[in-house]
C-alpha cells in the first residue's frame, strides 16, 4: 500500500435550491474540485459516487456515469456507492483503497443528495429506508424516533440530561453562523434549543439535522505526486469502515456505536495516534445525540461523558478539541450523500488555514467520523499535514 | 417464558412521522426486551410507558406487535 493525498475539494453551499437538480449540483462540486486540484477531466481514472437516495428523490438510477459524464469524464470505472448517510464516507474510503493499491493513480469522490423537491413526510419516509423496514419502520419508526430511543437510553444508563442535547446544538450552530456555505447561518440560544417543536421525544426540532441540497467533491492521489497538483497536499494518516446490524433492536447495547469503535480503533492504529492527539473534528450530528455518543465512542471522553465533556465547552471552536466547526450537519445542512465527503473537505479547509472566521489554532491533525443509519455503516478518517 | 410479555429497554412518543404513520401522531413506539430472550420494536397502546416498565402483547397488526403496560 502507498500513501494516498487529498489533493482537491469542491463544495456547492448547502441548502434548499428549487432550481438545481441532483445532476447539477454534483457537477458544480466536481468541477470546483477538479479546478482546486488542477486537474482535467481526462486525468481522472476512476470515479466515486456517494449517493443515498437519488432514485427514490428524482425517479433517476445509473447515476455514477450520469454524473461523471456530465463532468467530462469518459471511458473510466465510475461507481455509485450507497450507504445511507455513510454514502459519500464510504465512497471516499473505496476511493481510498483504490489509489492506495495502485489500481488508481487519480480518483474523484462526489458526494450529492437532492432532498427538499418532496414534502418533509416523504423525505421522512424515503430516510426511514436507511433503517429495517420489515421491523422498526413497518411499526411506525422514522430516524429520528431511533435516535430518540437511543437518547432515551443513553439518559437512563449515564444522566444524560435535555441541557447536554441542547448544548450540542447551540454550539453547532455558533459554528454555522461563520460558514458562508451552511444552510443555517444562525447562533441560538440554549432557551430556544431546549423549547423547539417536539419531533420524537426527548428530541425536538433543534436536536435533529437539516433537509437539505447539496454536493461536496475531493480528489486523491498518491502522496508522492501530490505536489504535482497542489501546494498544500493534505495525507489520509488512516481510514477505516466497519459495519453493525442495521435494526437497532438487534444490538445488544444501543448507547454506543460497534461501528465506530471498530472503525475507530483501525483508523488509529493506522495513522499510529491516539484520541488525545486529534486536534479538530468533524463527527456525525445527524442528531444532537449522536455526537454526545461520537464523542464516547472515538474516546475523546469516556463513556456517558460526552454530554458533560460538551457543556463544559471543550468541544467549541475555541475549546481544546473542537468538534464541527463548520456547523455540522446541524447547522452546515445534511444532504445525506454528501456529507461524508462535505466532512472531508471542512477538515482540508481547516488543515489549509481556509476556513476563514472559524479557523481554528491548532490544524495539522483531524478525524471524520461518518455514521450511516442507526449505526450500521461508520467511516473514520484522519487526515495530517505531513 | 413467553415472547408476550416483556419489559421496556426504551421508548419514544413520535410527533412528525412518515406519510404511512402521519394521520396516527402522536403515537409511542419502544424497543421491548421479551420475557423468552431477544427484543422487538413494537407500538405502545394506552398509558404512557418507560423504561422497565413491564408490558403484554395486546395483538398484532400487519405483523407488527402492539404492547400495553401491566399494572
Amino acid at each position: 500500500m502507498r500513501p494516498v493525498a487529498v489533493v482537491g475539494i469542491g463544495k456547492t453551499p448547502f441548502g434548499a435550491f428549487p432550481g438545481r437538480d441532483l445532476r447539477s449540483l454534483a457537477v458544480a462540486a466536481g468541477e470546483k474540485c477538479l479546478e482546486n486540484g488542477h486537474t482535467a477531466p481526462s486525468q481522472v481514472d476512476a470515479f466515486f459516487l456517494g449517493n443515498f437516495a437519488g432514485p427514490s428523490f428524482e425517479g433517476q438510477n445509473h447515476l455514477a456515469p450520469y454524473i461523471s459524464t456530465a463532468l467530462g469524464i469518459q471511458g473510466v470505472p465510475s461507481t455509485r456507492v450507497e450507504a445511507a448517510c455513510a454514502s459519500s464516507g464510504s465512497a471516499f474510503f473505496h476511493a481510498y483503497t483504490g489509489v492506495a493499491s495502485g489500481v488508481y493513480d487519480s480518483v474523484l469522490v462526489v458526494g450529492v443528495e437532492k432532498m427538499t423537491s418532496q414534502p418533509t413526510p416523504r423525505v421522512t419516509e424515503i430516510l426511514a429506508g436507511a433503517g429495517d423496514c420489515s421491523g422498526e419502520i413497518r411499526a411506525g419508526s422514522t430516524f429520528a424516533s431511533l435516535f430518540a430511543m437511543i437518547a432515551r437510553r443513553h439518559m437512563y444508563q449515564f444522566g444524560t440530561t435535555r441541557e447536554h442535547l441542547a448544548a450540542v446544538a447551540v454550539k453547532n450552530h455558533a459554528n454555522g453562523a461563520l460558514n458562508p456555505d451552511a444552510q443555517m447561518r444562525k447562533a441560538i440560544t440554549m432557551e430556544q434549543a431546549m423549547a423547539g417543536k417536539p419531533i420524537a421525544d426527548p428530541l425536538n426540532l433543534y436536536d435533529c439535522s437539516l433537509i437539505s441540497d447539496g454536493a461536496a467533491a475531493v480528489l486523491l492521489v498518491p502522496a508522492e505526486r501530490a505536489g504535482e497538483f497542489t501546494d498544500k497536499p493534505v495525507r489520509v494518516l488512516g481510514i477505516s469502515q466497519a459495519s453493525d446490524f442495521v435494526a437497532l433492536d438487534q444490538k445488544p447495547d444501543i448507547t454506543t456505536f460497534p461501528a465506530v469503535r471498530r472503525a475507530a480503533g483501525k483508523a488509529y492504529q493506522m495513522a499510529g495516534v491516539g484520541p488525545a492527539d486529534i486536534q479538530l473534528a468533524e463527527l456525525h450530528d445527524c442528531f444532537t445525540i449522536a455526537e454526545i455518543i461520537a464523542i464516547e465512542d472515538l474516546g475523546f471522553a469516556g463513556r456517558g461523558e460526552g454530554g458533560p465533556f460538551t457543556l463544559e465547552g471543550h468541544t467549541a471552536r475555541t475549546g481544546d478539541k473542537p468538534i464541527n466547526t463548520s456547523g455540522g450537519l446541524k447547522s452546515k445542512g445534511h444532504p445525506v450523500g454528501a456529507t461524508g465527503a462535505a466532512q472531508i473537505c471542512d477538515l482540508v479547509l481547516q488543515m489549509r488555514c481556509e476556513a476563514g472566521e472559524r479557523q481554528v489554532p491548532r490544524h495539522s491533525l483531524g478525524l471524520a467520523q461518518n455514521l450511516g443509519g442507526s449505526g450500521a455503516t461508520c467511516v473514520v478518517t484522519i487526515l495530517g499535514i505531513v | 417464558m413467553t415472547d408476550a410479555t416483556g419489559t421496556i429497554y426504551t421508548e419514544t412518543v413520535i410527533y412528525s412521522a412518515t406519510e404511512a404513520f402521519a394521520a396516527e401522531v402522536p403515537y409511542q413506539t419502544a424497543i421491548v426486551t421479551l420475557d423468552s430472550g431477544g427484543r422487538v420494536t413494537a407500538r405502545v397502546l394506552g398509558e404512557r410507558v418507560r423504561i422497565d416498565d413491564r408490558v403484554a402483547r395486546v395483538e398484532f397488526r400487519d405483523g407488527v406487535p402492539f404492547f400495553r403496560k401491566v399494572t
